[in-house]
């Protein structure tokens, strides 16, 4: 029986030739990441210091602070402050703070390779399988036995398997094939299993929007989201002076749990309604809704050609009044190239307010958090009950394209009217 | 061994981790943002909440975010058992880390706010002394029991060491 390519890493990361989907596995850690909300304050310096145990290995070890950048008051500065002396203090070199949202960051400096297994205290680590890597998101207390020990117990996972063929329409984005994928098996459809992503419509996707999909392979309750490694992986790692790591893909014969077989073009922008991901219906059924703030941000909406899309949808166009746009380019690197490029002064000049690279109000902490009544576009990975700040407010995930037209007419707004 | 005696607080299907563990609440100690437990929908929780109270709910419990807030609110407020028809894979994996006993029951709808549940876990049945009725639970693996008998991870991993 053949492998898929997630029961190939794990293999290898724990030293056999050959594993299975519920094989209990020691598995060795490539990479750990920790940011600041759940990073070493909550448990892991506490519980590090209780053990008497070391860092195992701190090139291997990623800290970056995210969620509390810039601080919205002084306990988030606290946070801060502890996560940087920490990662000082335990020799962590790869210590970021005001870079952008963590997984954004990890990809960018480099940290993942394909093949690797990383874990990380945020969900969203599932986001590197777009490079071919086993990653995957756990909480701080088993993060204190990756630090003192490098190794982790995983149950091998079965495989789902989503196969999209052609291409996707105009207006289209991966955003609308992740929502549709999630729509499809339910929210908790995916839980304990990986989920792999592949057919001709991946063949011509950039890698902004590959990892705008496994981003949220854990909306489905994944543990881990995957695409196999192929010209424009390479050329991305290349784009960032990636080398190594080992290149898996998945046996023709290998064993899937469930597989799905879908159209590109039948797909068409779609948007999850308050307050589960799963409740994903087209945007224009929904279209007319009034809006109070679009958001384009985050480590699933917030790269490149996310601001790139989204200012070339605004030119000539201004945000309707009462509407306030907000964009937070999801790392410094990408905030650059747009300012480069002028797109920047584009969604500036549209009326977008171009925010830090940050968190903030992708989980409404800071710098834009919604009221009651108020109701929010996002191009994030959550919409549940209170995520983007009031309880009584909602929000619409949707691609930044849609969250662009939206800014404009002032209401859920399918992009394609603009294209 | 008659297990685990408790009131159970009830809800229904979904109940994430931004609901447990709301984020604007995140940056206080555990004991205060454990005030904010189910915040969005239950104001109250906090208060309703006494040591050995077993927590229920339905479908895809603690989904979304590997926020080790969620459970360790709860285990601040006393809660050291979880009833849910199924459970998000971090949140389950986090429960069990910090000592709290998360079982799986395909019957907890039928089970109210209120009611007296006793939960006999190495049996894998669950008395509920207000209805009469009774369930059946998964059972939980010795090893299990062992790492959350012992406290959680941390404390077993003391002992080991
Ligand atoms: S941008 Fe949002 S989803 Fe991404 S790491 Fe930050 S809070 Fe999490």
């Amino acid at each position: 029986m053949g492998m898929t390519m997630t029961e190939k890493i794990l293999a290898r990361a724990s030293g056999k030739d050959y594993a299975k989907a519920g094989d209990i596995l020691w598995i060795k850690v490539d990479q750990a990441m920790m940011d600041d909300i759940l990073g070493p304050r909550v448990q892991i310096s506490e519980q590090m210091e209780l053990l008497g145990a070391k860092v195992w290995d701190s090139s291997k070890v990623t800290i970056i602070s995210d969620h509390y950048t810039p601080p919205a008051n002084a306990r988030q500065a606290e946070i801060v402050k502890f996560t940087r002396e920490w990662a000082m203090k335990n020799g962590i070199e790869n210590y970021h703070e005001f870079e952008g949202p963590c997984h954004q960051v990890m990809v960018e400096k480099g940290r993942v390779a394909p093949g690797d297994v990383v874990v990380g205290t945020d969900s969203h680590t599932c986001m590197y399988g777009a490079l071919g890597a086993f990653s995957t998101g756990i909480g701080s207390t088993e993060m204190v036995g990756v630090l003192a020990t490098g190794e982790i117990w995983l149950k091998v996972p079965q495989t789902i398997r989503f196969q999209f063929e052609g291409k996707l329409s105009k207006g289209v984005m991966a955003k609308d094939v992740i929502l549709r994928s999630i729509g499809i098996i339910g929210h908790h459809g995916a839980t304990y299993k990986a989920i792999e992503f592949t057919g001709s419509t991946f063949d011509s996707m950039l890698m902004d929007e590959r990892l705008c999909v496994t981003n949220m392979a854990v909306e489905a309750g994944a543990k881990n989201g995957i695409i196999a490694y192929d010209q424009i992986t390479k050329q991305y790692l290349d784009s960032i002076g990636v080398k190594g790591g080992h290149i898996f893909t998945s046996d023709v014969d290998a064993e899937y749990c469930e597989s799905y077989n879908l159209r590109a073009e039948e797909i068409e922008p779609l948007c999850a309604c308050p307050h589960e991901v799963d409740n994903v219906t087209e945007i224009k059924n929904v279209q007319g809704r009034q809006i109070h703030q679009a958001y384009i941000g985050s480590c699933t909406g917030g790269r490149y050609n996310d601001l790139k899309l989204a200012a070339k949808l605004l030119k000539g166009h201004k945000v309707a009044k009462g509407v306030r746009l907000l964009v937070s380019p999801a790392s410094r690197e990408i905030w650059d190239r747009c300012a480069k490029e002028g797109i920047l002064s584009d969604l500036s000049e549209a009326g977008a307010v171009v925010l830090a690279s940050s968190c903030g109000a992708c989980l409404g902490i800071h710098s834009g958090a919604i009221g009651a009544g108020e109701v929010c576009i996002s191009s994030t990975n959550r919409n549940f009950i209170g995520r983007m700040g009031s309880k009584q407010g909602e929000v619409y995930l949707a691609s930044p394209l849609s969250v662009a037209a939206s800014a404009i007419t002032g209401e859920l707004t399918d992009p394609r009217q603009f294209l | 061994m008659i297990g685990r005696v408790g009131k159970a607080l009830k809800y229904g299907d979904n109940i994430n981790t931004d609901i447990i563990s709301p984020p604007a609440y995140m940056e206080l100690p555990i004991e205060e943002a454990a005030k904010y437990a189910m915040y969005p929908i239950d104001p109250d929780f906090a208060k309703r909440c006494n040591p050995g109270d077993i927590f229920v709910t339905e479908n895809n419990c603690g989904s979304g975010s590997s926020r080790e807030t969620a459970p360790l609110a709860l285990r601040q407020l006393g809660i050291r058992t979880i009833l849910a028809k199924s459970y998000a894979r971090i949140f389950y994996r986090n429960c069990i880390n910090l000592g709290i006993l998360a079982i799986e029951c395909k019957d907890t709808h039928e089970i109210s706010a209120d009611d007296k549940l006793q939960v006999d876990y190495e049996k894998g049945i669950i008395q509920n002394l207000t209805t009469g009725k009774s369930y059946v639970c998964d059972k939980i693996p010795p090893h299990i029991i062992e790492l959350v008998s012992s406290g959680g991870l941390i404390s077993y991993l003391k002992k080991k060491l």
